[in-house]
């Protein structure tokens, strides 16, 4: 059976150890270098580039998110033996590990460390898509010739470079589409390499819980279970035409990924489909003139990407989150897509006025969805709010100042709130 | 309760009931029609909560009484039924059902008790008057496609029904806009309507009460109180609340110093603008006008899909200008023309635009122009 040595790149014929470096870092499998859709998942990528910065921590827990009141964003493995998650609320992290450091996220360095990884990738090949900061699909189909291996000894390749140039490590799934190599990077965490071939797929897929698929939501988890399918075996019982009854379009594509079936391509520029912002509040506020100035902080992120981006937006969606938890989203759909920070904080103010008062929130967003070029943007007006015109060219105005003066040249007295 | 009736009647009570019920209900009874049969006719009453109607049809009553169904499902068996079979409608009050024969077709349906069905709370009109079915039609039919659907703006989701200032004197006027278009009818003051209260007309009572104004030769009675407004005929009553909300002031909204004026065919205006768009490919279709000298050129560039253009002969002494619009906006503005030539009265590429039906001042539309 092929195999690759991770740590020398040598190819060989079946052992657990490496006939030449002799080290048992081995991959084994019948069509390792025939198979090239893969998934690179750096291994707990924020805290990783905080311990390669700052090397007394590297045996100490390690987790980076935002404040006593935010959410785990990353947890080292030593968190993560001791039961600390991501999006788990840091108070619950800090119980179950109260020794751990807990750092704020430096999101402009793992953006740059991002970049360089991002840039190792498209040497390999120049169909990557980027999921996140740290992780992405890799079609590395007929690269073979150009690099003169196979796929899998690019990846392993790959992994050992962002490990020796940048200090991070990561995990690689290889298979045949996206969504299988999405569920291989998971399987051999961290620094993993895993391979599911095209034939065993039906076998390997039969125990999975349908929990492991990329892009079902909670609600759509519920629905499932509802329906009795908890595996993937449960999910192939079913005719294609029950499940398309019952899920819709999500049925047909459930149908084919019970069979291990995905025809999405890997694509370089998906383009985004939605800007946001969101903060916790260090306590939980209901004071609606401070809340306000919360949502016109968020607002004015949010168009601030837009604009950087060049993009505009048709739908502004709210979202808060009360003491209790409990999440509520509102959504307005434009006549008239914008990208301007004044129609964003007014449409999110009148979703916000829809709410009942008086309630105390822990966290407030704001964003934007439904995108499209900003050409297409504020074209028409309102006949109902005519000095609407007038503050979009004072906001434009404003975004030359701070373009050329700094961020905080000149401000909204609401943002002061 | 047991009752005899024609099944073309049955089908019209029927089929407006189940017309105002919600689809998706989480209050059984709310999807049931209240039937009630006293004297020589029956009653259909079926509500959403803010919306009520009431349909009285003649039936042979053999036994008089009441019970609640599920108005589709009534419907839906109504509508299959041969035309002019004879309906039995019958309930014995103990089994909690309701028997609906018609030749050899039986059916049994389950029932909700007629007590449980909430009725409407009556009101104090403060203005009742009678106005002609073909005036109402009109004031509805003409402003309805510009109310708003953004539910931030709920008061906006209505025709708001108002007496107002018109050039000859006060008017019954209907107004509806939803920031982009306004239209704004105005009809003869109805005697006895002078001291209604302006009320807005909710969207789906418009549509309720559309069905009621077919008739040329019908009278429809309306009452008018602050919270709610009633539409009735000999046969049916629509009552609804209106909207709880201030309409805002429109009339700053209506340009006055426009005077650039073009006048076209509307009907050869409507195909022509529906023919260029064809090839526009963004959602907001844009069409841009180009006028000189008599000559209109309907365009569209899209980049992406093409472009298209189109001249027209038309009326036009101003200087040169250019103007963009969403077709779909042109396209409902023009097809409210059906007399004359539609006038369009612009200032300039970046103001609100009027148009109205050759000099008629009775139908005024306003719509806001867009990028191109």
């Amino acid at each position: 059976m092929p195999a690759l040595c991770r740590d020398c790149l040598t190819r060989f014929e079946t052992g657990a150890r490496c006939p030449a470096c002799g080290r048992p870092r081995v991959v084994t499998h019948d069509e390792l270098f025939d198979l090239s859709i893969a998934h690179m998942d750096c291994d707990a990528f924020y805290a990783s580039v905080e311990k390669r910065d700052r090397p007394e921590l590297a045996h100490k827990p390690v987790i980076i998110g935002g404040g006593r009141r935010g959410v785990v964003s990353t947890a080292c493995y030593i968190a993560r033996i001791r039961g600390v998650r991501s999006a788990m609320p840091m108070f619950k992290a800090l119980a179950l590990c109260p020794d751990a450091v807990v750092l704020k996220p430096r999101m402009d360095l793992y953006a740059e460390v991002s970049r360089a990884i991002r840039a190792m990738m498209t040497e390999l090949t120049p169909a990557v898509e980027p999921l996140s900061l740290d992780e992405a699909f890799l079609d590395l189909s007929g690269t073979a010739r150009l690099h003169g291996e196979p796929p899998a000894v690019m990846l392993a390749r790959l992994v050992r470079r962002m490990q020796t140039e940048l200090g991070v490590t990561g995990s690689i799934g290889l298979s045949h589409n996206k969504f299988l190599a999405k569920l291989a990077s998971d399987m051999d965490k961290p620094h993993g390499f895993s391979v599911i071939g095209r034939a065993e797929t039906l076998d390997f897929l039969a125990d999975q819980p349908v929990r492991a698929i990329w892009g079902v939501g909670e609600a759509g988890q519920e629905a499932l279970t509802r329906a009795g399918i908890h595996r993937f075996a449960d999910l192939r019982r079913w005719e294609k035409s029950a499940l398309e009854a019952r899920f819709g379009a999500m049925g047909t594509r459930l149908w084919h990924l019970a069979r291990g079936e995905d025809a999405r391509r890997v694509a370089p520029d998906a383009a985004p489909k939605s800007i946001s912002n969101e903060t916790t509040f260090g306590e939980d506020i209901d004071d609606p003139e401070i809340l306000d100035g919360h949502l016109w902080r968020m607002a004015e992120k949010v168009a601030d990407r837009a604009k950087a981006k060049g993009l505009a937006g048709r739908v502004v969606t709210l979202k808060l989150k009360q003491a209790d938890f409990r999440l509520l989203t509102r959504r307005q759909a434009l006549r008239d897509a914008t990208q301007l920070a004044d129609r964003l904080y007014r449409t999110a103010r009148q979703l916000f006025d829809t709410v009942p008062g008086g309630q105390a929130y822990r966290l407030l967003g704001v964003g934007l969805s439904d995108l499209c070029p900003a050409g297409e943007a504020e074209r028409s007006g309102d006949l109902l709010d005519p000095q609407a015109a007038r503050r979009g060219q004072a906001e434009r105005a404003a975004d030359t100042i701070r373009a050329r003066f700094g961020r905080d040249a000149i401000l909204k007295g609401r943002s002061l709130r | 309760m047991k009752i005899s009736i024609e099944r073309g009647a049955l089908l019209k009570a029927v089929a407006q009931a189940q017309s105002v019920v919600e689809r998706r209900n989480t209050i059984p009874i709310l999807a049931n029609v209240l039937i009630e049969a006293e004297g020589s006719d029956v009653r259909f009453r079926a509500t959403d909560l803010d919306i009520e109607v009431v349909d009285r049809a003649p039936a042979q009553v053999e036994r008089a009484g009441g019970t609640t169904v599920s108005a589709v499902t009534l419907h839906e068996i109504v509508r299959k039924l041969p035309d002019g079979a004879l309906v039995t409608l019958a309930d014995d009050g103990a089994s909690g059902r309701l028997s609906v024969t018609a030749g050899r077709s039986h059916f049994s349906l389950a029932t909700l008790p007629k007590e449980d069905f909430p009725v409407m709370a009556s009101s104090e009109y403060t203005a009742n008057f009678a106005a002609p079915a073909p005036v109402l039609r009109r004031l509805f039919d003409k402003s309805k496609f510009a109310i708003s659907t953004e539910e931030t703006r709920y008061y906006l989701n209505g025709v708001y029904m108002h007496v107002a200032e018109g050039e000859e004197g006060r008017v019954l006027r209907c107004v509806a806009t939803d920031g982009h278009r306004l239209a704004r009818i105005d009809a003869a003051l109805p005697e006895g309507a002078e001291e209604m209260p302006g009320v807005i007309v909710p969207r789906k009572t418009v549509g309720e009460l559309r069905k009621l104004l077919d008739d040329d030769e019908a009278q429809i009675a309306v009452s008018v109180s602050e919270t709610k407004v009633r539409f009735a005929t000999p046969d049916i009553t629509l009552t609804s609340k209106v909207i709880d909300g201030t309409f805002p002031d429109y009339a700053r909204v209506i340009p006055q110093g426009n005077t650039r004026r073009l006048e076209v065919d509307a009907a050869d205006f409507a195909k022509a603008v529906d023919r260029v768009a064809t090839v526009s490919s963004e959602r907001s279709r844009a069409v841009k006008m180009q006028m000189e000298d008599d000559r209109l050129v309907l365009s569209v560039n899209a980049p992406d899909s093409g472009a298209a253009e189109e001249e027209l002969a038309v009326a036009y002494q101003d200087e040169r200008l250019e103007i963009g619009f969403n077709a779909k906006y042109l396209l409902e503005i023009a097809s409210q023309v059906d007399r004359e030539n539609a006038v369009f009265l612009f200032n300039s590429s970046g103001d609100p635009t009027l148009m109205r039906e050759g000099d008629d001042a009775s139908a005024i539309y306003v719509v806001m122009p867009m990028r191109v």
